[in-house]
């Protein structure tokens, strides 16, 4: 399913006539730009298109998105959607999520809907930040982090949205981040992704949480702390003059150096997308001894839930007439006619 | 002690009704006796109804009091309402399950025990000192006590059960023996039997051996104990087809055919939760009716998925029961909000918090009415008997899809597990309710999607629909555009919008079910509480008390006319298996002076103890013994099922 006859249209036909009302400068204004230029370029069409979202500042995207949108409640949009989907399968969904919505309130849904693999694209913006409710610290926050709800600091530890959703039993696992040309390059790998296929976005609060990605995210000046993956490709950072290697008796990735581009004789592996267990590594690489891994983690594609469910209505009514009278009538029957009773 | 007919108090070898109850350890498989029995029964044309009352433990610990499981059954010649008030004849599998049910056994009622099971370990776990089969403190029942167990184990031997496997063959012996006492075929259960074990005939015919034994045991000990044969004669009824049915298949089936009626595919999201499981497992199987069953992850999960599936065009249903209903409560708001349809089946059960999982109560009134956050109307229905649930089930069906809006239908334990006949409805004499979509823009050039129509409900928009892309959610909608809308005059309107559209529910006037339209007590009931209620009142209307029965289905919005009835009577006495709900919203609509009669035991009411309280309104009220008012038991409605 999702294979609908392209639908032309540009960035202007996907804008809503209403009024954008997050903060100025956020990233999700960039995000919202980013899905619109994508939208065009894959021949999405806007009446065959739902953005559904839970609550939180991202969850307000289904709004500014000229298409079908069901802006839901708090961490409940994973269930909403799997509803939407199995009704019509034919449906082409975006899921708008958060680190809080996605992670705390609505942790079981996300999690149960990347297990099934329903076939949707799961945008998870991460600001590690509560900012529609003014600032307390996220499941997503960094240790230590100082907030309205801890003043001191906060001490549990981070939630990693890539991990989680790998673990989950995602078969499709990407990053990018708000301001990244990339981004769009990445939306259209999750949506050439049959099933449930979860990018997490870096984005910048730039009330609550400011620059907080600006190691590996900053405009300028940060690339060198980007890993950008591409399958069948080596994966080299910095200009191609460091890469990833796998220490093969440890059992885990290292950072090499890359001498005049000879990324083979450095040991530099290539990215395999459908390698779980690589994939594995990556959504658990440390950022600061490592760069950030952004693109597509992983995608090794899986039967669909609501084919499964759709296939499996199909098997189980064939050769059967949804026929009420007789439906109602069976079981152990008599029948009363005048004084005598016989079983039927 | 009495020496012949074990069957009081009618004292006739054909009573008019007969009530017995099956009582063992949770694993003697006593609820299949009893459903079989029923079968039995309802195929002999006797009315019927039964109360199943199960531990919520699965294998409670054998021989323990918490663990007995118990299978009432009151069929007889006349309409049965419920499952009757204190069993004639009590079978006791072992010592707990005396022990348990000993105290609503009638006085000089027939007591049948395995003394296999009597043995001292068993006495030590039910708590007894002594051997009450042998220490006289039975002596005002009818005892017929001998050894079932090894009764059976002799029974089976030909097909070289082990000793377990056997004894598992008891209950197929005692309904043997049920079957004798009350003059029924044994085909029926042969049959059954060797469908039920086709793969494995050993087993298949050890149970039919089993099934001969007992009943050929009753013809012998008829000879010399107190064991006697009854024949109950068959309830005159309607001609016409039946079965017995359960709630839960009832609720299932009504779904079903609201589904078929509006034509639209149904979407059922449920969650594991006793009892409100059985109507997931019966959808499950029934996809060739356009059905698709989601176990979701959790509850809310369950009614989040419903409600998408409606957004996306079919009909979304959900059902759990108390605890589950109360996670279900911010999704129904979400629902009430952007306005789709939803049916929502709470089968109550005793609470607060897990509360009695298998205990039946209907304390989930106030939840249903009034318990979301902000105002957030729905309107709110009540099954009173399992065949009742199919016609509510639809009818909830039918208000969710012409109002666009949550329905809440109530079932409860009960009703739940509990069998009836039913008179099998001809789809066809129900009236269709077909939907229909918005296929294009419904202000010129403009889409509306908040455009109320003459009901006040919006249009029904499928995403994929051509040139009607819109935006929903929880935030407050602005008047007809759905726009988010902060503005105090557009929620003020808003809010207004919603109570009128669910207030405005076209709801039949409430009819008087037994009794006159006004006199000086009106008994007014809803759900489960049905049955006992109209026997009660029917037999307090023979001693002459001018009582009358009203059972109201729609709890919101109340019948129009329903003021104005209660007004017409003296008194108005509510009884409800909860503290007072139902008269409380009775006293706040109407301001009548709604008196409450309240239990919550977790067992249903007893016609005798509502007859008391009803009684207590004729005390010292001339004529009170006297007959001056007419019977009019001809109103007496077909416990079988209301047909359209």
């Amino acid at each position: 399913m999702n294979d609908m006859t392209p639908v032309q249209t540009t960035l202007k036909d996907w804008e809503t006539d209403q009024e954008v009302r997050w903060c100025p400068g956020c990233g999700d204004y960039a995000i919202l730009k980013a899905v619109q230029r994508t939208l065009p370029q894959i021949g999405a069409d806007p009446a065959n298109t739902v953005f559904i979202s839970g609550i939180g500042c991202s969850s307000r995207f289904p709004y500014y998105m000229e298409s079908y949108g069901f802006h839901t409640i708090h961490g409940r949009a994973p269930a909403v959607a799997t509803g939407v989907k199995l009704a019509n399968p034919d449906l082409d969904i975006w899921l708008v999520t958060g680190d809080g919505d996605g992670l705390s309130i609505g942790g079981n849904h996300l999690m149960h809907v990347l297990r099934r693999n329903v076939n949707m694209q799961i945008m998870l913006f991460n600001n590690e930040i509560y900012g529609l409710t003014k600032g307390q610290y996220s499941p997503t926050s960094r240790e230590g982090t100082k907030s309205p709800s801890t003043p001191l600091g906060s001490y549990d530890h981070p939630a990693r949205p890539a991990a989680f959703a790998l673990g989950s039993g995602a078969r499709f696992v990407a990053r990018g981040f708000d301001v990244s040309k990339k981004l769009p390059e990445v939306l259209k790998a999750a949506h050439a992704h049959q099933g449930a296929a979860f990018i997490e976005i870096f984005q910048n609060c730039i009330v609550y949480n400011k620059d907080v990605f600006d190691d590996f995210a900053a405009p300028k000046g940060a690339e060198a702390q980007q890993l950008w993956l591409e399958h069948g490709e080596p994966m080299l950072f910095a200009g191609g003059t460091r890469g990833i290697t796998l220490d093969r008796d440890r059992l885990r990735l290292e950072v090499v150096d890359v001498v005049d581009g000879d990324w083979e004789a450095a040991g530099v592996i290539v990215h395999d997308a459908a390698n779980r267990s690589i994939a594995h590594m990556l959504v658990e690489m440390p950022f600061g001894p490592f760069p950030m891994a952004l693109g597509v983690l992983y995608d090794d594609p899986r039967p669909t839930f609501e084919t499964a469910v759709v296939e499996e209505r199909a098997k189980a009514s064939e050769g059967k007439e949804p026929d009420l009278a007789r439906l109602l009538g069976k079981g152990q029957t008599w029948t009363v006619s005048g004084t005598a009773q016989d079983p039927a | 002690m009495a020496s012949q007919a074990a069957v009081k108090p009618h004292e006739a070898d054909s009573p008019d009704a007969v009530v017995v109850r099956f009582a063992g350890d949770s694993g003697d498989g006593m609820q299949l006796t009893g459903g079989q029995f029923t079968l039995s029964t309802a195929l002999a044309g006797n009315d019927l109804a039964t109360f199943p009352d199960f531990p919520a433990e699965i294998r409670a610990p054998q021989g323990t009091l918490f663990g007995v499981s118990a299978f009432q059954i009151n069929f007889g010649s006349r309409q049965i309402n419920t499952a009757g008030d204190a069993p004639d004849v009590l079978v006791a599998m072992n010592p707990a399950a005396l022990k348990v049910n000993l105290a609503a056994l009638k006085p000089g009622g027939l007591i049948i025990a395995d003394t296999g099971e009597f043995t001292k370990r068993n006495l030590d776990k039910a708590k007894y000192e002594a051997n009450p089969l042998e220490d006289g403190s039975l002596a005002k029942y009818d005892l017929l006590a001998f050894d079932i167990s090894a009764l059976t184990i002799e029974a089976v031997k030909p097909f070289g059960l082990g000793n377990k496997d056997a004894l598992r063959c008891k209950n197929m012996w005692t309904l043997g023996l049920a079957l004798w006492m009350f003059d029924r075929p044994r085909e029926p259960l042969h049959d059954w039997l060797r469908q039920k074990f086709r793969s494995k005939p050993d087993i298949a015919n050890a149970n039919i051996a089993a099934l001969d034994a007992g009943h050929a045991y009753g013809e012998t000990a008829e000879l010399s104990g107190p064991l006697k044969q009854v024949h109950v004669d068959p309830v005159p009824s309607e001609p016409g087809l039946y079965r017995t049915i359960t709630g839960a298949e009832a609720v299932s089936l009504g779904l079903v055919a609201g589904a078929q009626l509006a034509e639209l595919p149904m979407f059922f999201g449920g969650y594991p939760i006793t009892p409100a499981s059985a109507i997931l497992h019966h959808l499950a199987r029934l996809k060739e009716f356009g059905v698709t069953t989601f176990q979701a992850e959790d509850e809310i999960a369950a009614i989040c998925a419903a409600i998408g599936a409606s957004y996306a065009g079919s009909l979304g249903v959900t059902s759990s029961s108390g605890p589950g209903i109360a996670l279900k409560g911010e999704a129904m708001g979400l629902a009430i909000m952007t306005e789709l349809p939803l049916v929502i089946v709470n089968s109550q059960r005793g609470g607060p918090s897990t509360g009695l999982p298998t205990k039946t109560e209907q304390s989930d009134l106030y939840q249903a009415v009034y318990g979301r956050n902000g105002d957030a109307p729905m309107p709110v229905i009540a099954a009173r008997s399992p065949g009742d649930a199919f016609d509510c089930a639809i009818e909830a069906c039918r208000i969710a899809v012409e109002y666009m809006t949550p329905v809440m239908l109530l079932t409860d334990g009960y009703i739940a597990n509990a069998a009836e006949p039913w008179k099998v409805p001809d789809p066809a004499r129900y009236a269709k309710f077909p939907v229909s979509f918005l296929a294009e823009k419904n202000a010129g050039d403009d889409l509306l999607p908040y455009k109320r129509d003459e009901k006040g409900a919006r249009p029904w928009i499928k995403p994929g629909t051509p040139g009607l892309m819109h935006r929903i959610g929880g935030i407050e909608k602005a008047v007809d555009t759905g726009h988010i809308d902060y503005s105090p005059e557009n929620h003020q309107t808003m809010t207004d919008a919603r109570r009128d559209k669910v207030l405005g529910v076209a709801v039949p006037d409430q009819d008087v079910c037994l009794g006159n339209e006004s006199g000086r007590l009106a008994v007014v009931g809803w759900g489960s509480t049905f049955g006992p209620i109209h026997q009660a009142v029917g037999r307090a209307r023979r001693k002459g008390q001018d009582v009358s029965h009203i059972h109201v289905r729609h709890i919101w919005p109340l019948p129009g006319n329903l003021g104005d009835l209660l007004r017409g009577f003296d008194k108005v006495l509510v009884p409800e298996m909860n503290t007072g709900q139902f008269k409380t919203v009775l006293r706040d609509q109407f301001l009548v002076d709604a008196e409450p009669l309240t239990k919550t035991s977790g067992q249903p009411f007893q016609i005798a103890e509502l007859e008391e309280a009803i009684g207590k309104y004729f005390d010292g009220i001339p004529g009170n013994e006297g007959g001056d008012v007419e019977p009019n038991d001809q109103q007496l409605p077909n416990p079988v099922g209301v047909e359209k």
